[in-house]
């Protein structure tokens, strides 16, 4: 998983985003609450020191099917 | 790459006339100045493992090996497109594969999901004609791929195999009716239910991801309903939604509701 340093210096798991299907439309970077997502080279990126709060707002909007938040699925421990 | 263009959402795919050929190397032409033991031990390990050649002794899964290739693919790589001429049956050493079906409108119905150990295109090879469905790599995948005719052959030649691809054949029908099943008779909640009690991760590997758009595919519904579903089960205390994460808290009560008995 695509991974992006935290202002406190932990790490920060992002969405996948794949650029060769990322048309630079930038709606995804109008939607992100979190400002984590930056349009660079007619490409959407993201930007490393910004935590992503897994909205999935970017994948649900992006036109392309271009940005993926995939959901790890565990059982709780009892 | 093969990768597949939908031009966007609810557009059909067009046509692959840029899929590059995989890169593809046989085992049969690495039996000659090129031969690694090593390579083909691990081939032999891993087809032992396999349903369809469990049953062979160590002097037949050697004799077969040659007819084996081996393949890669990354991330949204096309591996075979639906309705073209059949392609090999693949077995998947490491990832995950989808295997899809696309409406002409574009929307896509996830058949299964291909994990380590089990087999892909197994009705076309044996069925003659073309791929039925279509095949995606998850994530970076590893493959081997073995011929129609070189399968039939090898079925000639060891009835066992023969009985066992019986085994194999049926249990996917059987997981196909469950499919038909579920999208004929349950809820799109009780759908996704059942979606993430199949998709744990077991912990022994590489965990297996699922996007709210691949568990949309598999229950034959749309992105949003998945979502609402999501949601329902956690007002319902049976899942948890946490950042890139699903816990489910209550497996009792997810079984419940996706309808799974004992």
């Amino acid at each position: 998983m695509p991974l992006a340093l935290k202002e406190d210096g932990e790490m920060s798991i992002v969405p996948v985003i794949d650029p060769q299907k990322c048309r630079g439309c930038g709606v995804c970077v109008t939607v992100c609450a979190c400002e984590a997502l930056v349009l660079q080279g007619g490409v959407v990126r993201i930007i490393k020191d910004v935590a992503c709060d897994w909205c999935t707002l970017c994948e649900a909007v992006c036109p392309e099917g271009a940005i993926s938040c995939p959901f790890e699925i565990v059982i709780e421990e009892a | 790459m093969g990768r597949r263009s939908t031009g966007g959402k609810g557009a059909p795919p067009v046509a692959n006339q840029n899929r590059t050929k995989p890169q593809v190397r046989y085992f049969a032409e690495s039996a000659g100045s090129c031969y690694n033991p090593i390579i083909m031990t691990a081939l032999e390990d891993f087809l032992s493992s396999t349903a369809y050649f469990s049953g062979l002794s160590a002097a037949d899964m050697e004799s077969i090996t040659g007819y084996f290739s081996s393949r890669t693919a990354g991330r949204g790589e096309i591996i075979l497109f639906e309705a073209e001429p059949v392609e090999p049956l693949y077995f998947v050493v490491s990832g995950a594969v989808k295997v899809f079906k696309t409406s002409p409108e574009g929307k896509e119905q996830i058949l299964e999901i291909i994990r380590p150990g089990d087999s892909f295109n197994d009705v076309p090879v044996f069925e003659g004609g073309h791929n039925l469905a279509s095949a995606e790599a998850l994530g970076p995948v590893a493959l081997y791929g073995i011929k129609k005719q070189n399968m039939e052959l090898i079925c000639r030649q060891h009835p066992l195999v023969a009985r066992d691809m019986l085994r194999v054949l049926s249990t996917k029908i059987a997981r196909l009716v469950a499919l038909v099943e579920d999208l004929s008779f349950k809820n799109v909640t009780g759908r996704i239910a059942k979606i993430l009690l199949e998709h744990v991760a077991d912990g022994r590997g590489a965990t297996q991801r699922l996007t709210q758009q691949e568990m949309a595919a598999i229950a034959g519904t749309a992105r949003e309903m998945v979502g609402r579903s999501l949601k329902t089960l956690e007002e319902d205390k049976a899942i948890r939604l946490e950042k890139h994460r699903i816990v489910i808290v209550d497996k009792e009560l997810l079984r419940e509701i996706a309808g799974v008995l004992n």
